[in-house]
């Protein structure tokens, strides 16, 4: 089975963020009002953010500014700490290497959310709501079964929500292949966020398979992950800058 | 030969527990030669290591510590069986522990010395000890441990004087028929004991502040020698459990230590009235309760561990669970939690054959314990590529071993000579009066301890 | 007809029958207090748990201490009555109704904080229906679960006989509907052998059991924390750590249950200095224990200085987090000081003149008005003179020998009122505990390892919420002891009985010793 994974070069990211608003518009994640951004609700699946270049020194001072921007959608780990502690299932990593979220199973513990040294979940405080014009034009697609909604699904208030490696369009492109008879193609399923971005800095693709861009960039000499020694083992890889 | 006016508690036991002191056998002589041969063999072996240097040990790069830091932290355990007995449940007020106050003290006494001698052994340079006194540098974790050692050394002798006192005194009063210089001996030591109550109140008065006093220092002197340890960063060593870890643990084999030497003291010396078997069965519960509260110091610490998953700590884990060192760990499960649960609970009451099986099983099993504890961590350092080929390994040596051997031959040597020249039971505290009747709680301000009888 | 001694009638049956308007007084403030809460809570569940304070990365905060905080108090029961019970101490029969009354209240609003912390309460069934055996929250939840059956179990085996009691001995004006609720209770129970054989057995089997159970409970709810891979929370000794912590916390309660008890129904002839004492040693041991804990795990963390884990601990010590920590530790001092000096301080040591709790109140004032003006001091340019390193030290100095003179002020005071002493040391110490549990839940969240940091300080919402818990927890206590002896007759009545066949072995004692020790011998000189 396929192994999903995302490469990032962070020598072509310009931090521009489109990334995070296809994120956001492709996800139906809403914008939160400014008091609550100000408290750190603001909900980013994929997060773009400064990071000092050494961590035990800090971002320096203008013009001698140390600082890196990170863009960070879900690890995908494959030893994930959040899936080990909830208690209902209702995270879950799938065949295809995918940690899933299942909006209609949470409980809104938040046990996921304070395990993920990372800080990619994210937790709906309120009712998610949207401006007027923004609120009609919501994505209609969604995962949705029986006990079972996600992706872009409208989220109840109370539950946990994370990049899903846009999961939706992984279903669809499955169900087209089915539909027409043929197999599968992994050029067929990107995320939004990887088909957005401006500097082409994201490449997405199978690890099992050899000649894919992600198994070839894997390799390279500036591939690292972030927080290699904690043991998660993430999907996500990022290339060194310079 | 003294004239009667030094008073002595009656004792009905008195003549079993002196019987030892007046003679020694043929077979004990012979006992005495072996050990002392074994010890002789250990002198030998670290005569080797002297010349030529600890390159003659297993000992190799990464597994810097093995086999001696096992000795030191297992003797030091073993020590505090002694101050368990004697300190802290007579501050509970467990009257039947008495008879085996000293017993157990004596095990304190001797092997605090082959657990600082096993760090002398293990050092590069021994002939710099001196070093650690001129130029001691107070952030370190070993100079916390020397001084807490020291500190506990120091007390458990005076404390464990002191409780020998007024025996020393009925010796010097009763051993008529001892060689000249063993009464002299007995002067000497004596202090001039004369039994009188107020040398009485006082003495009891100093037993119970040393005892608060032992207790505190039990608990800091295991604490500070696991710290040695988990002052480090190593995966395995660096948890901040390791603390109340090897505090249990020490209890825990000291106790079954007790339990051994009780029950050789009472064959060997006939001792059968005066170390009954309900000794055996209060130490059976309280060894009940050590033993699950080791097991729940294990899951404590690997169920944290390994759910968390750290990259580092993760292989130190494995080797402990399937890698290397798997056969001991299991092997230590065994012996040290499964076999005795199983014998404590069924088989242990009113038995004490079943019982010194079942406290065997768990010292050879808290000794692998401490080696799996300290050399795994050494084989799976974080930096991986300082593993190459073949290393990572560590085999004791015959030099190793046989200075093992006689660390051991040397505690019971000691303490053998020991049971021949004092009473082994305190006839003071076994004495009738303070013995058969449990006093009532009459007013609360003048409740002394020790008045409780039975667990 | 079970017989009932007339003192014991008197103190503690004829109470139950009296409502006094003291009670209505209390039971209607609390439970306006309780209404404001669930109000709150309300609000909450119709708006979502928006309303608090926490965020991104803040996402378990004051609920989630409370609920550690709450069944920690909860180990009171089980250390009174079992442990207690199994190790023979006599002492205990007074309090143990008391003791565990506190378990099973403690653990019904502990878990009702979870359930008020969830996002989907409406979802709880799914715990079951969808457990997943691998969730360190679903061993809680198995845990105290069972620790709360089982506690409830033994809270009603010993109240059987006392229900048959009272249902034998009502004043000829009871209400009809309290004498059927004890004879329902009492399933009717003669006080035969046989009963009460099969009694004993049922209190000693489920004593024995319920320690594992206990420990376990808090363990587990350790390692909710400890099995994440976050710093300061990924650590090996919160297993033991917590469970000492909850012991602790638990003889607080005791403490402040025992005293308000026992002045409001009088029973001082009940529980007296003897459980007091008693209490307070096994308060101070787990006092020592659980400074041993906190040394050794902040030791590590220190000398390891493990960039994340470090961050952490800085916070404590000296950072955003330092003012709850040191008033923390402050407080544990503070609790093992006033529990420790009166053991320690002799008879006949004459009252020094100026060791009086009003001296000591006014050092302390000082001390406080000192510490105000040395953290203002570099703000203020008016106070710019206090801020020079020599005068900040003198003023350190000063400011810990003022309250090392206050406490040594009020030691007298506190010899002369072991009671009270007992009870402000229990008090001090929840406050204390909980301060604890904040420490441990807020650095670490708020110092995630990528994610910048955040503040956290508790809404309106969950202050209330908090309030409203304590109130309820306080009011279902009160009204259970409406309604039920507050000291166990036949335990106590038991326990007269064996102190009086002790006290026919007294050896007579011989000559008084001069220093007070008890120790008769038959000397021969």
């Amino acid at each position: 089975m396929s192994k999903w994974s995302m490469v990032i070069d962070l020598d072509k990211c310009v931090a521009c963020q489109a990334c995070s608003i296809a994120c956001r518009f492709e996800n139906n994640t809403p914008a939160v009002a400014p008091d609550q951004a100000e408290m750190g609700r603001a909900m980013r699946w994929n997060d773009v953010f400064p990071m000092p270049i050494n961590s035990m020194e800090g971002s320096g001072e203008y013009p001698n500014v140390k600082t890196q921007y990170m863009t960070r959608p879900c690890m995908h780990c494959e030893n994930p700490p959040c899936i080990k502690v909830c208690p209902v299932g209702a995270t879950f990593i799938n065949e295809e290497g995918l940690v899933e979220q299942n909006y209609a199973r949470c409980i809104g513990c938040r046990f996921c959310t304070v395990g993920c040294p990372y800080g990619v979940r994210y937790f709906n405080w309120f009712e998610p709501q949207w401006e007027a014009p923004l609120a009609e034009h919501l994505n209609p697609d969604k995962v949705e079964g029986k006990g079972v909604l996600e992706g872009p699904a409208v989220r109840p208030r109370g539950v946990v929500e994370k990049c899903t490696y846009c999961i939706h369009r992984l279903k669809k492109a499955h169900a087209q292949a089915e539909a027409e008879g043929r197999d599968f193609r992994a050029d067929e399923y990107v995320p939004a966020c990887v088909q957005t971005c401006t500097g082409k800095a994201r490449f997405f693709g199978d690890l099992e398979d050899p000649n894919s861009a992600v198994s070839q960039l894997e390799k390279n000499t500036r591939s690292f992950r972030l927080l290699e020694d904690v043991g998660t083992h993430p999907k996500t890889i990022y290339l060194r800058e310079g | 030969m003294r004239p009667a006016t030094s008073y002595h508690p009656q004792n009905k036991n008195e003549a079993v527990i002196l019987a030892p002191v007046r003679r020694v056998t043929f077979e004990e002589r012979w006992l005495w030669a072996i050990l002392l041969g074994l010890m002789g063999l250990g002198a030998y072996a670290y005569l080797t290591q002297w010349n030529s240097g600890l390159g003659v040990t297993g000992l190799n790069r990464p597994v810097y510590w093995g086999i001696y830091i096992t000795n030191f932290v297992f003797f030091i355990g073993l020590a505090h069986s002694g101050t368990f007995i004697s300190a802290i449940l007579r501050l509970a007020g467990a009257g039947w522990r008495k008879p085996l106050t000293r017993a157990a003290e004596a095990i304190t006494l001797f092997s605090l010395p082959f657990g600082v001698g096993s760090i002398l052994i293990d050092m590069g340079r021994p002939d710099r000890v001196l070093n650690i006194m001129f130029y001691g540098r107070f952030q370190s974790p070993l100079l916390w441990d020397i001084t807490a050692v020291s500190l506990y050394l120091f007390s458990s002798i005076v404390f464990f004087y002191l409780s020998l006192l007024p025996d020393i005194a009925l010796c010097r009063d009763r051993l008529t028929e001892a060689p000249a210089w063993q009464q002299k001996m007995y002067k000497i030591l004596a202090l001039g004991w004369m039994g009188r109550p107020e040398q009485f109140e006082r003495l009891e008065r100093v037993l119970d502040g040393m005892a608060i006093f032992m207790t505190l220092l039990v608990v800091t002197v295991h604490t500070v020698v696991s710290w040695v340890f988990g002052m480090t960063v190593e995966p395995g060593w660096h948890t901040a459990l390791i603390g109340p870890f090897f505090l249990v643990g020490a209890i825990f084999s000291g106790t079954a230590a007790v339990v051994i030497v009780l029950a050789i003291l009472r064959r060997v010396y006939h001792m059968e009235n005066v170390l009954p078997v309900s000794l055996f069965n209060s130490l059976r519960k309280l060894l009940i309760v050590f033993t699950v509260a080791w097991l729940y110091m294990m899951i404590a610490e690997f169920l944290t561990a390994s759910y968390g998953g750290l990259a580092d700590e993760m292989p130190v884990i494995w080797q402990k669970f399937t890698g290397d060192f798997a056969g001991l760990f299991w092997t230590m499960a065994l012996a040290v939690f499964v076999f005795p649960i199983l014998i404590f609970v069924f088989l242990g009451k009113d038995h004490i054959g079943w019982m010194v099986t079942a406290c065997v099983l768990i010292n050879i099993g808290m000794w692998i314990e401490r080696f799996v504890v300290i050399v795994p961590t050494e084989t799976r350092p974080r930096l991986v590529s300082t593993l190459m080929e073949g290393m990572g390994n560590y085999t004791p040596s015959w030099v190793e071993i046989a200075i093992t051997v006689s660390l051991f031959a040397g505690l019971t040597l000691l303490y053998v000579v020991f049971t021949r020249f004092f009473p082994i039971v305190p006839i003071w505290e076994t004495a009738e009066e303070t013995a058969e009747t449990e006093l009532p709680p009459v007013e609360p301000r003048r409740k002394v301890f020790g008045t409780r009888q039975s667990l | 007809m079970l017989a009932i001694d007339a003192k014991d009638k008197e103190k503690i049956v004829m109470p139950l029958f009296r409502t006094s308007r003291a009670f209505i007084a209390l039971v209607s403030a609390l439970g306006t207090l309780a209404l404001i809460g669930v109000a709150a809570y309300a609000r909450q569940l119709y708006l979502g748990l928006g309303v608090t304070n926490m965020d991104r990365p803040v996402y378990w905060s004051t609920y989630m201490v409370n609920f550690i905080f709450f069944i920690g108090i909860s180990h009171a029961g089980t250390l009174i009555s079992a442990i207690l019970r199994v190790t023979g101490a006599e002492w205990r029969r007074p309090i143990t109704r008391v003791a565990e009354a506190i378990t099973v209240f403690a653990l019904m609003i502990g878990t009702l904080q979870i359930i008020i912390d969830m996002g989907r309460p409406d979802r709880l069934a799914f715990t079951i229906l969808n457990g997943r055996l691998q969730s360190p929250i679903i061993w809680d939840i198995v845990s105290v679960t069972v620790y709360f059956l089982s506690s409830i179990t033994y809270l009603y085996l010993p109240l059987m006989p006392d229900a048959a009691i009272l249902r034998d001995n009502c004043p000829p004006d009871a209400p009809a509907w309290q004498v059927k609720m004890y004879t329902l209770l009492a399933l009717g129970w003669r006080g035969n052998r046989a009963q009460w054989v099969r009694l004993e057995k049922g209190i000693a089997f489920l004593a024995v059991f319920i320690i594992p159970v206990a420990i376990s409970v808090h363990s587990i709810i350790s390692w909710i924390l400890a099995t994440t891979v976050q710093p300061g929370w990924h650590s090996t000794i919160f297993g033991p750590y917590f469970v000492i912590g909850a012991i602790f916390s638990g003889i607080g309660a005791l403490f402040l249950a025992m005293t308000g008890i026992r002045k409001a129904l009088g029973l001082e002839g009940y529980i007296g200095l003897r459980q007091y004492r008693n209490l307070g040693l096994l308060f101070l041991t787990m006092n020592a224990l659980w400074f041993y804990f906190t040394y050794a795990e902040n030791l590590g963390i220190a000398a390891g200085q493990q960039p994340e884990e470090f961050v952490v601990l800085a916070a404590k010590l000296w950072g955003e987090f330092a003012p709850t920590f040191w008033l923390m530790i402050l407080m544990m001092v503070a609790a093992f000081w006033i529990l420790v000096v009166p053991k320690l301080l002799p008879a006949s040591v004459e009252r020094v003149e100026v060791f009086q709790p009003r001296v000591a109140f006014a050092s302390v004032g000082a001390a406080v008005i000192l510490f105000a003006l040395v953290s203002l001091s570099p703000r203020t340019p008016a106070l710019a003179a206090l801020s020079t390193a020599n005068s900040l030290t003198l003023a350190w100095a000063a400011i810990i020998a003022l309250l090392i003179f206050a406490a040594l002020g009020v030691t007298f005071w506190l010899k002369a009122h072991p009671v009270a002493s007992a009870t402000i040391a229990g008090g001090i110490v929840l406050v204390g505990m909980w301060l604890e549990r904040w420490n441990i839940i807020l650095p670490t969240v708020t110092h995630p390892r990528l994610i910048p940091y955040a503040a956290y300080f508790p809404s309106l919402t969950e202050g209330l919420v908090t309030l409203g818990s304590l109130a309820l927890f306080v009011m279902m206590f009160v009204v259970f002891f409406k309604f039920f002896p507050a000291v166990s007759i036949w335990e106590v009545a038991e326990g007269r009985v064996i102190e009086a066949a002790q006290s026919k072995n007294i050896m007579p004692a011989p000559e008084p010793s001069k220093t007070g020790l008890l120790r008769p011998r038959k000397f021969k000189l």
